[in-house]
C-alpha cells in the first residue's frame, strides 16, 4: 500500500521509475542503431548519469518515449512496450521484437527505495544491454542499410504479440520489487523470419524510425508527414568530451547520485543531450551520399570490365558510355588503321593480311566489328602464325616502316567479314580477356594488347614462311651454280673421302 | 553463508577460445561492477558513472557489452591468454575450466592473515575442438554465436534472482569489498583461476594461477 511509502520515498520511487523507463527505451533503441555504442566510465560523478551508467539520450527517442508515456507511469495494466519492426525498400514490414516493461502486484515492502531499488534498476539496466545483444533483431539492425531499416514504435497500455507470428520466443531480462510493485523486463522475439507478404499493420500510431537512410534529406525538426513518421536523428559523431550541453530541460530531471544513510543530495547538473542533428548530421549524410554517387560513376567507367563477352553487347556498350571512353574506341580504329597502313600487304597474302589485322587482336579478344579475328581466315595454326609475325613487323630492325598503302578490297572484305561477328569457324569460343587492373582503351596500346602481343616469343625467322619461301627460292636458283664448283673440285673431293677410308 | 557457484559450458574452436571467455567473463564483470565510490563528510557516498562499450568478436558471429575500462579488460584479457595458453600447451585433449570467483575480505587479527571468503563463483567450463574445413568452421562460428547468447542469457538470469550481495562498506571497509586499484570503475574483489584437465578427467595442472587484487598492503 502507497501509504507505507514515506513521502520521499515515494517521489523518488516515482522518479526512479519514470526514468528508468526512459533509459530502457533509450538502450533498447541505441542498440538497433546498427552501430557500435561505446561510452566512458567517469570516476567522478556528473549527477546526470541515472542510475550510475552513461547511457546518452537521444532527444528525439526521449521525446516520443515521453510523448508515449504522456505523464503516466509504467503500472499494473499499464505496461510501456517498444516495438522494433523491419522495414525493407519495397515497403514490407514485419515486427521483429517487443520489449515490454511491466509492474505487477507483488510488492517489497521492506526494500530501500533510494538505495536498493536505484542499485537493482541499474543492473537491470546492465542486464538489458546485455540481452539486446543477444536477440536475432541486433545482427539483422548491424546490416541494415539499403535494402531494410529498423524502426521503432513505443506505445503505452496493453501489451501486443500478434504481429510477432508463430513460435516466437521470450527472455525475461530481470525483475525489481518494489514497495509498490515489481517492475519487470522482458522481451519477445519472432523466431520465424520467413517474410510475411506485405500488408499494413492496422495501426493508429505511425512508425518511427530509427536509422537515417544515408541519402535521405537529414531529420531535424518534427515537421515531417505523418505517415513517415519521425526517423530518429543519426547520432552525432561521438563526442566523448561532453559533446553539447542543452542545459538543464526540466529542473526535476536531476538524479541522486549520493548514498547513504541520509536523504539523497539534489544536485542542480546539466544533462548531456544532443543538439538537433540538423548541422553534424547533415556533413555527415552529404558527403557519403556525394561519395556513393562517385563510386556508382566510377563504376561505370571502369564498367567495361561487365560488359558480357558479345559483340553487340560491347558495341551497345561503348555507344551507351559517356564519352571518356570514346577517345579508347576511336584509339583502337585509329591503332587499327595504323596498323594496317604500318604493313606492306600485297593483296594476295593473306598471311600479310592477318599481319595487319591482329595487332589488337588475340585468340581471346572479341573487339566490336571493326577488328576480324584469326578464326575468320582459313589458315592452319593462322593464329599463331598471325602473332608472330605481327611482332616482328612492328620491329623496325626486321622490317623497316614501309610507306602506307591504301586500303585494298581485300581488307575491307575480311572488315565486313569480321563484323559479322562470329566469322565462318566457330571452332574458337570467343572468351572476353580482361586482364586484372585494366581500364579500357584510354590509349591505343591497353594492357590486353601488351599482353597479347608478348605472351609469345617472337618465332624464329628461319622459321617464317615469307624468309623460308624466299631462301627456298634462292636456294633453287643457287643450286646449279653450287654443282659446278662441285664438280671442279672432285678431286679433292675424292682425296678428301680416301683418307678417311 | 552460502556461496552461490554457477557453471556454463561451451565448446569451441581453438582460436574462438578468447573471445567466448571475453565474451562472459566481461558480460558477468559488467553486472558485478559500479562506478568509484567517492565517499565525503557524513558518511555519505557518491558513485561515479560506468561506461559501456560493445565488442565484436572475429571469430565467433556475436557481440558483447564490457565496461569501459582499458585497465579492466587488460587484466581480463591476460587471464584469458595465460588460460589459453595453458590449454594449448598442456597436451590435454582441450578441455579445462576457467573460474571467476568474487569474494569478501574478512580481516583476522594478527597472527592470523585475512580471509578471503567467496560469496559467488563462476565457472565456465571449455571443450575445444578441431575443425577440419571451412565450411564446419563457418558453421562452428555461427553455433557458437548462439551458444554464448544463451550463456549471456544464463548469468542475466542468475543475477536477477537478486541474491546476496556484500553490504556496502563504509570507507575503512571499501578495500575488503571492492577492487579500488581501477581508476575509472569498481568492480567486486574477484579472482581468476583455471584448471586444465588431462584425458583422463583429472586436474593435472599444478601451476594454478592466482591473480589477486588486493590494494591494501597488510
Amino acid at each position: 500500500m502507497d501509504s507505507d511509502l514515506s513521502p520521499q520515498d515515494k517521489k523518488d520511487l516515482d522518479k526512479f521509475i519514470k526514468f528508468f523507463a526512459l533509459k530502457t527505451v533509450q538502450v533498447i533503441v541505441q542498440a538497433r542503431l546498427g552501430e557500435k555504442i561505446c561510452t566512458r566510465s567517469s570516476s567522478s560523478p556528473t549527477g546526470s548519469d541515472w542510475f550510475n551508467l552513461a547511457i546518452k539520450d537521444i532527444p528525439e527517442v526521449s521525446h516520443e518515449a515521453k510523448k508515449a508515456l504522456a505523464g503516466q507511469l509504467p503500472g499494473i495494466g499499464r505496461s510501456m512496450c517498444v516495438e522494433i519492426s523491419l522495414k525493407t525498400s519495397e515497403g514490407d514490414s514485419m515486427e521483429l521484437e517487443t520489449w515490454c516493461l511491466e509492474m505487477n502486484e507483488k510488492c517489497d515492502k521492506d526494500i530501500k527505495v533510494s538505495y536498493t531499488v536505484y542499485n537493482r534498476l541499474s543492473v537491470l539496466l546492465k542486464s538489458l544491454m546485455a540481452i539486446t545483444r543477444v536477440t536475432p533483431a541486433y545482427k539483422l539492425s548491424r546490416k541494415q542499410g539499403h535494402d531494410y531499416v529498423i524502426l521503432y514504435r513505443i506505445y503505452f497500455g496493453e501489451v501486443q504479440l500478434s504481429g510477432l507470428g508463430e513460435g516466437f520466443q521470450t527472455v525475461r531480462v530481470g525483475v525489481v520489487g518494489t514497495p509498490v510493485g515489481t517492475v519487470t523486463l522482458s522481451c519477445a522475439y519472432r523466431t520465424n523470419l520467413a517474410f510475411m507478404s506485405s500488408r499494413q499493420f492496422d495501426r493508429s500510431a505511425p512508425i518511427l524510425g530509427i536509422i537515417v537512410d544515408h541519402f535521405v534529406d537529414p531529420p531535424c525538426s518534427s515537421q515531417r508527414p505523418a505517415v513517415l513518421g519521425q526517423p530518429c536523428n543519426y547520432r552525432a559523431p561521438d563526442e566523448d568530451d561532453g559533446g553539447a550541453f542543452a542545459g538543464v530541460q526540466d529542473s526535476q530531471e536531476v538524479c541522486t547520485t549520493s548514498f547513504s544513510t541520509s536523504p539523497p543530495s539534489q544536485m542542480c547538473s546539466s544533462r548531456l543531450s544532443y543538439q538537433p542533428g540538423a548541422l553534424p548530421g547533415a556533413a555527415e549524410v552529404h558527403p557519403t551520399a556525394a561519395n556513393a554517387a562517385q563510386v556508382l560513376h566510377a563504376g561505370k567507367e571502369g564498367g567495361v570490365g561487365v560488359v558480357p563477352c558479345q559483340p553487340h553487347g560491347a558495341e551497345t556498350h561503348l555507344t551507351g558510355e559517356p564519352p571518356l571512353n570514346t577517345p579508347g574506341s576511336s584509339g583502337d580504329d585509329e591503332g587499327l588503321s595504323r596498323s594496317a597502313e604500318e604493313r606492306s600487304v600485297s593483296p594476295s597474302d593473306p598471311v600479310e593480311y592477318l599481319n595487319a589485322f591482329t595487332r589488337k587482336v588475340g585468340a581471346f579478344v572479341n573487339k566490336p566489328s571493326t577488328q576480324i579475328t584469326a578464326a575468320n581466315l582459313d589458315l592452319p595454326f593462322a593464329a599463331f602464325a598471325a602473332r608472330g609475325l605481327d611482332s616482328e613487323g612492328s620491329d623496325p630492325m626486321v622490317q623497316p616502316p614501309e610507306s602506307p598503302p591504301s586500303q585494298s578490297p581485300l581488307q575491307a572484305s575480311l572488315h565486313s567479314q569480321g563484323s559479322e561477328g562470329s566469322g565462318p569457324q566457330d571452332d574458337f569460343v570467343m572468351v572476353d580477356f580482361r586482364p586484372a587492373f585494366s581500364k579500357d582503351d584510354l590509349l591505343p596500346m591497353d594492357l590486353g594488347t601488351f599482353y597479347r602481343e608478348f605472351q609469345n616469343p617472337p618465332q624464329l625467322t628461319s622459321l617464317s614462311l615469307h624468309i623460308s619461301s624466299q631462301s627456298m627460292a634462292d636456294d633453287l636458283d643457287s643450286l646449279p651454280e653450287k654443282l659446278r664448283v662441285y664438280e671442279k673440285n672432285i678431286d679433292e673431293f675424292d682425296a678428301f673421302v680416301d683418307m678417311l677410308q | 553463508m552460502n556461496c552461490r557457484s554457477e557453471v556454463l559450458e561451451v565448446t569451441v574452436e581453438a582460436r574462438q577460445i578468447d573471445e567466448a571467455m571475453l565474451a562472459l567473463l566481461h558480460t558477468i564483470l559488467l553486472h558485478r561492477s559500479t562506478g568509484k565510490f567517492h565517499y565525503k563528510k557524513e558518511g555519505t557516498y557518491s558513485i561515479g558513472t560506468v561506461g559501456t562499450a560493445d565488442s565484436d568478436c572475429d571469430f565467433i558471429d556475436f557481440t558483447f557489452v564490457r565496461v569501459s575500462s582499458e585497465e579492466l579488460d587488460r587484466v581480463i584479457r591476460k587471464a584469458v591468454c595465460e588460460f589459453k595458453d595453458g590449454l594449448n600447451n598442456s597436451g590435454s585433449d582441450g578441455m579445462g575450466q576457467i573460474s571467476l570467483e568474487f569474494y569478501q575480505k574478512k580481516k583476522s587479527r594478527w597472527p592470523f592473515s585475512d580471509e578471503c571468503i567467496p560469496w559467488e563463483v563462476w565457472t565456465i567450463k571449455v571443450n575445444v575442438v578441431n575443425l577440419a574445413n571451412e565450411q564446419e568452421r563457418q558453421i562452428c562460428r555461427e553455433k557458437v554465436g548462439e551458444k554464448l547468447g544463451e550463456k549471456v542469457i544464463n548469468v542475466v538470469e542468475v543475477i536477477n534472482r537478486n541474491e546476496y550481495l556484500p553490504k556496502m562498506p563504509t570507507q575503512s571497509e571499501v578495500d575488503n569489498v571492492f577492487d579500488t586499484s581501477l581508476k575509472d570503475v569498481q568492480p567486486y574483489l574477484y579472482k581468476i583461476t583455471y584448471q586444465i584437465t588431462d584425458s583422463l578427467g583429472t586436474s593435472v595442472s599444478t601451476t594454478m594461477r592466482r591473480l589477486i587484487k588486493d590494494t591494501l598492503a597488510l
